[in-house]
């Protein structure tokens, strides 16, 4: 066997770089600067192999590393990627650079410690994407979210104590009671907290849907499920730049991958019984939260509700059951990632020239900024689903996997391709066209180079993913395939 | 009659413990004030023969003393260890509060080592008088150190109300005892078992004599109904004695629940169970829904302490070795956390100045970066939160109870800690979050810091790698009972 540490080096790089950044507090900006890009560089750099020696057709866990830690216990450091968590690992180390470029120059307070809680919490987060050990999943599952509580809290807007807290006990909430299941599968399993070994379990229904239904507590609260989103339109407005965009583009997919990883294979009986409830509230999320979307003020506050809405799509897709609908809820979550952070650096951009997110404050804007209002209609287009963009492979292809399993799924589905288009392109209209409406939009300047670099870089990445999806569906297919055939086994 | 020195040599550490802290108390006449930084010197002395002594002891097997009224296990080893390690942590955070506030006396030192002897001979008793020796050593030394600033009317408060509960409780475990002693003929603790598990005794007895002896247990450990004296002796002490307060005797009522309740009443576990649940609920619950309420830090600690109780009874109400291991587990964990808590605490005060409102915590991280996350880091290790020791400490006492049967118990502390972690939350928000009430610069010395960098170094590594800790309990649990 020959030796590889890649996943151990995609955890531990950033969280190491993040402490030596964070012993840079009282240093000058420049040296802070340059470790924090550095680190997150050389992290993503390190997540490369992983892409490049991912086997395609190997069915089971690649690049597994298994060191026992807590033997007492029989807790074992166990890291492993399939097709699914691969693209999550890549994506977020990915995020992790744009947010520190997103940082450069606007933290003007403990800059150290700003982009030391990002490098540290991008490393707990490709933890909880290749733990194949409940607890260790669990450990970084919850780690991610201190250092994301105090981003919220010390960098935020003015509500920001309120969010953060309201953020880190509804998310404890859910994964407590997490705990106890896998506490309860480790004997189940005989005392193992192997979760692969849980995957082979045959539970009784009655405790299969009480499984289900404590993942659903800790997931649904993670992937912001309607009717327990309500933390996220929070956390995301108070929450500065960087960390809307990680919330946003990482932390609510931690949840849906929650749903692919533990509740379909581990209780695939319950799944199915309980599906209808998991289809109607995704339904909920997709068409009511589009119309609250509608509504909003505050352009922070839209896209929350529009990730959502989003956010619905991925879990109908999931509850599916079939190739289509998961693929295509793992294409929207990394589709969703990339406009997600887009809309919101675009927001960051706007708020660090006018100080002010509420839509009425802005008018005219592409008089004074014309690439800028270029690069956000992009946005704006691949948020709405537009076809050449990853938005629509994402909605597109739930829908078929929707289609096949009742035609009215797919029709309410698709209905927010109405209602979706509607809410962005009208804030886009409100804030970008018309005539220029006061003093301040008069005086903006346009996107720097900086800022050009960081949408240039997500502008190719819609496009790319718009138009050749199958540059990830190809890796998919098989890990997809494993997963439908463990989560339709009746387990009696 | 012929002494063999070999009959009391598991008494040895003890005997170091005793002999060093006389002549500490002797030395300390001829010390003035101003050299009386010597006495904290001999004092950490005493604690480092007294290791020596227990580190020698070591051989793996079960001995006896005095008749077999005394006795040296694995567990009692380890222990012994835990508690001079923490006292050694206790005198060094406590040394520059006390100077301040003219507590830096003989006395101090004289009353600290006294009450550690009561907590080892808790520890190794193998005999219920000699358990109750312990007890009552550790307990009048304490009360002593409450009332040491004689002018503090909350002190004096306090010491008052600790010695008329504690008095009313030791009444209670000694009837307890005494019916116990009644049903089976000794008070030998192996022997106690063994008269039990032969089942000739007439239950009614026995339950009658174990309700009070669980009910001087709950005084000791602070459980709920019995957790009145927590909060205001917290409170009303100097913090210096609160730290000790807080740490050390908690380890001896670990030692005292599984002497008497393991140890001697080991066959009546169905029947103790269900009283410790009860205790074990209430402690959760009211520990930590009242904490929240709380302005005062050592008062908000004092709860913390009566839910933390109740998870440690978790782990020995499983009622095998497994939960009494996880309850060690707990315990050590515990202790290394408070300790640090306080020790922070006490680095927050300067003179006249006590730093013990939470307000005084805002902007911490503004003040000094390093002492604000090594408080993070004691904060949502109370909290169970991962990475970190208390997260172990939680997982391990809650997988024992529900190898015990008592799901819907886990559900409920699971759901218990998320209100706590509001309060602990609180604080980290306010180190982090809020603006510094004050830019005065923290008073301290060197060596504090240092130690608390240790300290939290080793709660944090113990978060990441917590198996030495847990072999340690397990090793101890399973060599001295099997």
């Amino acid at each position: 066997m020959n030796f590889h540490a890649y996943l151990s080096f995609s955890i531990w790089l950033p969280i190491i770089m993040g402490c030596l950044v964070a012993l840079t507090e009282h240093e000058v900006r420049r040296l802070t600067l340059s470790l924090s890009l550095l680190g997150a560089v050389l992290s993503f750099l390190v997540t490369l192999p992983l892409y490049a020696q991912f086997s395609a057709t190997a069915t089971g866990m690649q690049f597994v590393e298994m060191v026992p830690w807590i033997q007492a216990y029989n807790i074992n450091y166990h890291l492993g990627i399939d097709g699914i968590s691969l693209w999550f690992v890549l994506l977020n180390s990915f995020v992790t650079i744009l947010v520190v470029i997103a940082g450069w120059v606007v933290i003007r307070t403990h800059l150290a410690q700003y982009m030391a809680a990002f490098l540290i919490s991008s490393g707990l987060i490709n933890g909880i994407f290749e733990s194949l050990d409940a607890v260790l999943f669990y450990v970084f599952f919850e780690a991610t979210l201190i250092p994301m509580f105090l981003i919220i809290g010390m960098w935020g807007g003015p509500q920001r104590v309120y969010a953060s807290i309201k953020f880190f006990l509804y998310t404890l909430m859910g994964s407590l009671l997490m705990l106890a299941a896998f506490i309860y599968l480790y004997f189940e399993a005989g005392r193992s907290f192997e979760i692969l070994k849980y995957q082979s379990l045959t539970l009784a229904l009655p405790v299969q849907i009480l499984i289900f239904l404590a993942f659903f507590a800790s997931f649904a609260v993670k992937a912001a499920m309607w009717p327990v989103h309500t933390w996220l339109p929070d956390a995301h407005v108070e929450a500065p730049t960087g960390g809307s965009v990680i919330l946003a583009a990482i932390t609510l997919k931690t949840g849906a991958y929650g749903f692919l990883r533990f509740s379909l294979p581990i209780t695939p009986n319950a799944a199915h019984s309980l599906s209808g409830m998991m289809i109607g509230l995704s339904l909920v999320a997709i068409l009511y939260v589009a119309l609250v979307a509608l509504i909003q003020k505050d352009m922070k506050k839209l896209i929350a509700y529009s990730s959502v809405s989003h956010m619905g799509f991925v879990t109908l897709g999931i509850f599916m059951f079939n190739p289509l609908g998961i693929e295509g809820s793992i294409l929207q979550m990394i589709s969703h990632a990339f406009v997600s952070i887009a809309m919101f650096l675009c927001i960051g951009v706007l708020y660090d020239r006018m100080h002010t997110r509420n839509i009425e404050d802005y008018g005219g804007v592409a008089n004074t900024m014309p690439v800028f209002a270029a690069f956000l209609m992009l946005f704006v287009m691949a948020s709405a689903g537009l076809p050449g963009t990853s938005g629509f492979v994402g909605e597109f292809t739930v829908i078929l996997g929707a289609i096949k399993v009742n035609f009215w799924y797919a029709l309410l589905a698709g209905a927010n391709l109405v209602f979706g288009a509607a809410y962005i392109l009208w804030m886009y209209k409100r804030v970008i066209f018309g005539e220029v409406v006061n003093a301040e939009v008069a005086k903006l300047t346009d996107v720097t180079s900086r800022e050009k670099f960081f949408l240039a870089i997500i502008v190719v990445l819609i496009i790319a993913m718009g138009l050749y999806p199958q540059l990830i569906t190809s890796t998919l297919h098989t890990s997809v395939n494993q997963l439908i055939q463990q989560s339709s086994v009746i387990k009696y | 009659m012929n002494f063999a020195f070999s009959s009391i040599a598991p008494a040895l550490p003890e005997i170091v413990l005793l002999i060093s802290l006389c002549l500490l108390l002797l030395l300390d006449l001829w010390i003035n004030d101003e050299h009386r930084f010597y006495t904290y010197v001999l004092a950490q002395l005493a604690l480092i023969a007294t290791g020596i002594a227990v580190v020698n002891a070591e051989n793996g097997s079960v001995v006896t003393a005095f008749s077999g009224m005394f006795i040296s296990d694995a567990m009692a080893r380890t222990l012994n260890v835990f508690s001079l390690i923490t006292m050694g942590f206790v005198f060094a955070y406590s040394r520059l509060y006390s100077q301040d506030r003219g507590l830096f006396k003989g006395e101090f030192f004289v009353l600290m080592l006294f009450a550690l002897l009561g907590i080892m001979i808790m520890i190794s008793a193998n005999h219920f008088l000699v358990l109750y020796l312990g007890l009552e050593m550790l307990s009048l030394a304490q009360c002593a150190l409450i009332a040491l600033q004689r002018e503090s009317k909350n002190a004096t408060e306090a010491a008052m109300k600790y010695f008329v509960l504690s008095a009313l409780a030791s009444g209670l475990l000694l009837y307890g005892l005494s019916m116990l002693y009644g049903a089976t003929g000794t008070l030998v603790i192996p022997e106690v078992a063994n008269a039990i598990a032969a089942n000739t005794i007439d239950p009614a007895i026995l339950v009658f004599g174990l309700v009070f002896v669980v009910a001087g247990i709950g005084f000791k450990l602070g459980a709920v109904p019995f957790h009145m004296w927590i909060p205001d002796v917290y409170e009303g002490s100097p913090t210096s004695v609160t730290l000790f307060v807080a740490s050390v005797p908690k380890i001896a009522a670990f030692a005292f629940i599984i002497r008497l309740l393991v140890g001697s009443l080991g066959a009546m576990v169905s029947d103790w169970q269900p009283m410790l649940v009860i205790m074990a609920v209430l402690s959760i619950g009211l520990g930590n829904i009242v904490a929240i309420a709380q302005t005062n830090i050592k008062r908000m600690l004092a709860f913390s302490t009566i839910s933390h109780m109740g998870y440690l009874l978790l782990g020995i109400l499983a009622g095998n070795n497994i939960g009494y291991a996880a309850s060690m587990f707990y315990v050590a964990s515990y202790v290394i956390i408070s300790v640090a808590a306080f020790g922070i605490v006490l680095l927050l005060s300067r003179h006249g100045f006590e730093g013990d409102r939470l307000d005084d915590f805002k902007g911490l991280n503004n003040r000094s970066p390093w002492v604000a996350f090594m408080m993070l880091l004691v904060m949502v290790s109370m909290a169970g939160i991962p990475p970190s020791v208390g997260f172990f400490a939680k997982l391990s006492v809650l997988s024992a109870v529900l190898d015990a049967g008592y799901t819907w118990l886990v559900v409920y502390a699971v759901i218990f800690s998320l209100i706590g972690a509001f309060y602990y939350l609180r604080i980290i928000k306010l180190m982090y979050m809020d603006d510094p009430t004050t830019d005065q610069p923290l008073v301290t010395e060197p060596d504090h810091l240092i130690l608390i960098g240790l300290n939290g170094l080793v709660i944090f590594v113990l978060g990441i790698i917590p198996q030495s800790l847990i072999d340690l309990c397990v090793n101890a649990i399973n060599h001295s009972f099997r």
